[in-house]
């Protein structure tokens, strides 16, 4: 899984019959250190995420078995919001 | 798979109900000569990995069969610790 901030949100009216209702979000994956990196994706929030949030992003073929998401067109989804990062290395 | 060392771990309260009980910890992958070698990845724990530990992880949805029958929403999982590795 990766680490990604929210920093918006897509509105998208026509769109595939299995992807209607779903909340779509733009993330930008972070370090655990909260530094960008990569490029910003398109992410399904399926727990209520906002803009500001670091999140737990799953992505492949496993974002389909995130609630409510099965055989759904999807291939990342927000499944959780991060409290806190530890890193001792 | 691949292998990695275990830098931390995430802590998350609100998340999907399959991943309740699920271990969240920081995999730094790993090159031969045990210098980081790409992104930090976040993997679901089933093994009882701890901070430091030299770990083999799996990538994708296969990340989820320790788990199952819960289809549980992961795609990098470690599924084993290190004792020793060589290259001949």
């Amino acid at each position: 899984m990766l680490l990604a901030k929210i920093v918006g949100t897509v509105v998208a009216t026509r769109k595939d019959p299995r992807l209607v209702s779903s909340k779509l979000l733009v993330a930008r994956p972070i370090d655990p250190r909260g530094k960008a990196e990569g490029s910003y994706l398109v992410a399904v929030d399926t727990v209520e995420a906002g803009v500001g949030e670091t999140v737990l992003i799953v992505s492949g073929s496993s974002a389909r078995m995130a609630s409510g998401m099965k055989d759904c067109p999807v291939d990342a989804v927000v499944v959780g919001i991060v409290d806190e990062i530890e890193v001792n290395e | 798979m691949n292998i990695g060392r275990v830098i931390g771990n995430v802590v998350v309260t609100r998340k999907d109900a399959n991943l309740l009980g699920v271990t969240l910890l920081l995999v730094q992958p790993l090159t031969p000569n045990r210098q980081p070698a790409g992104r930090t990845i976040v993997a679901a724990d089933s093994v009882g990995a701890g901070v430091g530990e030299e770990v083999f992880f799996v990538r994708g949805k296969e990340a989820s069969f320790p788990f199952y029958p819960v289809e549980t929403p992961v795609d990098a999982g470690i599924v084993g610790i290190v004792d020793h590795w060589d290259l001949g």
